[in-house]
């Protein structure tokens, strides 16, 4: 199979799934602001995972991790969608989606 | 191919959409009764065709079927089946009556029981997902309620956090071993000699999301706040039957295709473990509301359920399977108290509200205090059984110092569970609780009986789990 992994190698497409991984779990953890952030975030680390299996499949000649993607994908729009619906219910009771807000609950 | 390995799934996942539909085409506000009933009846159904499925595995080596998922499943319905009949008077109540709320359950069923036959990274993370979307639904359910919509939130972006590592740990393994088969692992993790480093890492990932799902301890932070806020039915459900199927994905994993290398990540699982029994027994003494304490108490619960895998023996499985079955009638149980705990219409959930409740509801106390002194480990009861399995295959194993640990850290835990038979019989009564629906009567006691009388029980229960675990270590 002739493809562009052959010619650069698979060290940057990990290093890319890497780098997007850290971005999306630092956007969770270090983010104060808004809750819609945490919600590009959990895209961010779903997306970082499926680069890694698009080049490992690629990379091994295997079918199998390009159809993980698919599934994938299929899933983290279900789950944005059910974010978004929380935050919305979460809204309409509190009037603000401050990260910092989120403590009515604590101990 | 053999497509009826699958048909209980196949069946629970119709039965799903046919509920949708009923509930849709009645009218507003009066399908929630008939759905939980047919929610019920396909619970049973399934549990029915899941005893009578046959062994094999089928769809290319995705889905495996054998005794030991037959077991998990079985355990997941009951767990499904036990909150749905809680939630039919306390919906109500809580005006939370809808017809999806049954109709989710049963979709987060179908994932567990997905996950305990996944035969592949695949079909473990579609599984995986596909119960715990359902469950983000469920705890904001009551969506005019603050702490509710907080939960849900709450648990959403952990959860989803979780799955994120989970997924990521999935895809190095992938890469590192050429395929996502458990058999093809196993045959990867075997040959090397030395284990490449992605592997390693990936295993490690998916450790640690699937710890996220069972509230392990480093990973707990979010169990007591969507405990506590979350619609008690929801709870009583999210500390049944999707702890069970994460349980189900660690053992088949860990045994199967990771196996071979358990002296690796054996002192990962002890430390895990070790530190969930001690947490949760301490951090659950200072708690004023008793649904945080049961979130403090289950995360102990599966710290000791971890000490049998910690073992890696046919053996330990068989100890974790005790200890599951038994956690999951007494922790239904309590919930079933906990549900029944209204003053006036309203729900109240603090524990100086059960106060002086031996004299003003002598038969729910009882109920609770067998409860409490099951989880505590008093010795005739269903939770003294589970512990003493774990504990003794921890010994066979060499792992003294766990054993320990965890006898220690049951004797600090029975102190906050006897404070409560003691808040509840010997305190200044407070005023009396409202009379409790006739379902929540019929799971507190039935519960309430099957905690007291394990033992007759004991034989066949041991039995079928020493089965499942030979399954998993053939």
């Amino acid at each position: 199979m002739h493809s562009a992994i052959e010619g650069i190698g698979l060290a940057p497409y990990l290093s890319i799934g890497a780098i997007l991984l850290v971005l999306g779990v630092f956007g969770i953890f270090v983010n104060r602001k808004n809750v819609i952030i945490i919600l590009m975030s959990i895209e961010l680390i779903l997306l970082s995972a499926n680069i890694n299996f698009v080049a490992f499949s690629a990379a091994t000649g295997d079918l199998s991790g390009q159809v993980m993607t698919l599934f994938v994908l299929t899933i983290a729009a279900a789950e944005s969608a059910i974010g978004l619906a929380i935050v919305t219910v979460y809204f309409r009771n509190r009037g603000s989606i401050e990260v910092d807000d989120i403590t009515m609950m604590k101990g | 191919m053999n497509w009826t390995l699958a048909l209980p799934e196949i069946v629970l996942a119709l039965s799903g959409l046919v509920i949708l539909l009923a509930g849709v085409m009645q009218r507003r506000g009066q399908a929630f009764f008939s759905c939980a009933m047919m929610t019920l009846l396909a619970l049973v159904v399934t549990g029915i065709l899941v005893v009578l499925s046959p062994d094999g595995t089928g769809y290319s080596h995705i889905f495996i079927n054998d005794g030991f998922a037959r077991f998990m499943k079985v355990l997941s319905l009951t767990g499904a089946a036990l909150s749905v009949v809680l939630s039919v008077g306390y919906a109500r109540e809580m005006e939370i009556d809808k017809f999806e709320f049954p109709v989710l359950i049963v979709f987060s069923t179908l994932g567990t029981m997905i996950m305990a036959s996944s035969g592949n990274l695949m079909t473990l993370f579609v599984g995986l997902e596909l119960s715990s979307l359902s469950i983000y639904i469920l705890c904001a359910f009551a969506r005019d309620r603050v702490t509710a919509a907080e939960a849900g939130l709450k648990y959403f972006v952990l959860g989803s956090l979780a799955s994120g590592l989970l997924l990521y740990g999935i895809s190095l393994a992938y890469g590192f071993a050429g395929t996502m088969e458990y058999a093809g692992l196993q045959q990867a993790v075997r040959g090397s000699a030395v284990l490449p480093a992605g592997l390693m890492v990936g295993i490690v990932f998916v450790l640690v999301g699937l710890c996220f799902k069972l509230s392990m301890v480093p990973f707990h932070m979010w169990t007591p706040d969507v405990y506590q806020g979350a619609p008690t039915s929801v709870t009583a459900y999210m500390a049944g039957a999707p702890k069970i199927a994460a349980f189900a994905v660690l053992l088949r994993v860990m045994a199967g295709p990771f196996g071979s290398m358990t002296p690796q990540w054996q002192l990962l699982i002890e430390v895990v473990s070790a530190a969930s029994m001690v947490f949760g027994s301490l951090a659950a003494i200072p708690q004023g509301n008793i649904k945080r304490l049961m979130a403090y108490s289950s995360i102990g619960h599966m710290g000791y359920a971890m000490i049998g895998m910690a073992a890696g023996t046919a053996e330990g499985t068989r100890g974790t399977l005790v200890y599951l079955v038994t956690y999951l009638f007494m922790n239904v149980g309590a919930f079933a108290g906990i549900v029944a705990m209204r003053r006036k219409g309203r729900a109240v959930s603090r524990i100086s509200d059960l106060s002086g409740l031996g004299r003003t509801d002598p038969g729910m106390a009882l109920a609770m205090a067998v409860f409490m002194f099951s989880m505590a480990g008093a010795p005739p009861l269903a939770g003294f059984f589970g512990k003493l399995m774990v504990f003794y295959a921890a010994i066979n194993a060499h792992l003294y110092g766990l054993a320990a640990i965890g006898i220690v850290s049951s004797v600090i835990g029975a102190y906050y569970y006897i404070r409560i038979v003691k808040i509840m019989f010997f305190d200044a009564a407070a005023p009396a609780l409202d009379r409790s629906p006739v379902s929540v009567s019929f799971v507190s006691v039935g519960m309430g009986l099957v905690t007291t009388f394990f033992v007759v029980g004991l034989g066949p229960v041991a039995t079928a789990a020493q089965a499942a675990a030979s399954a998993l270590f053939r």
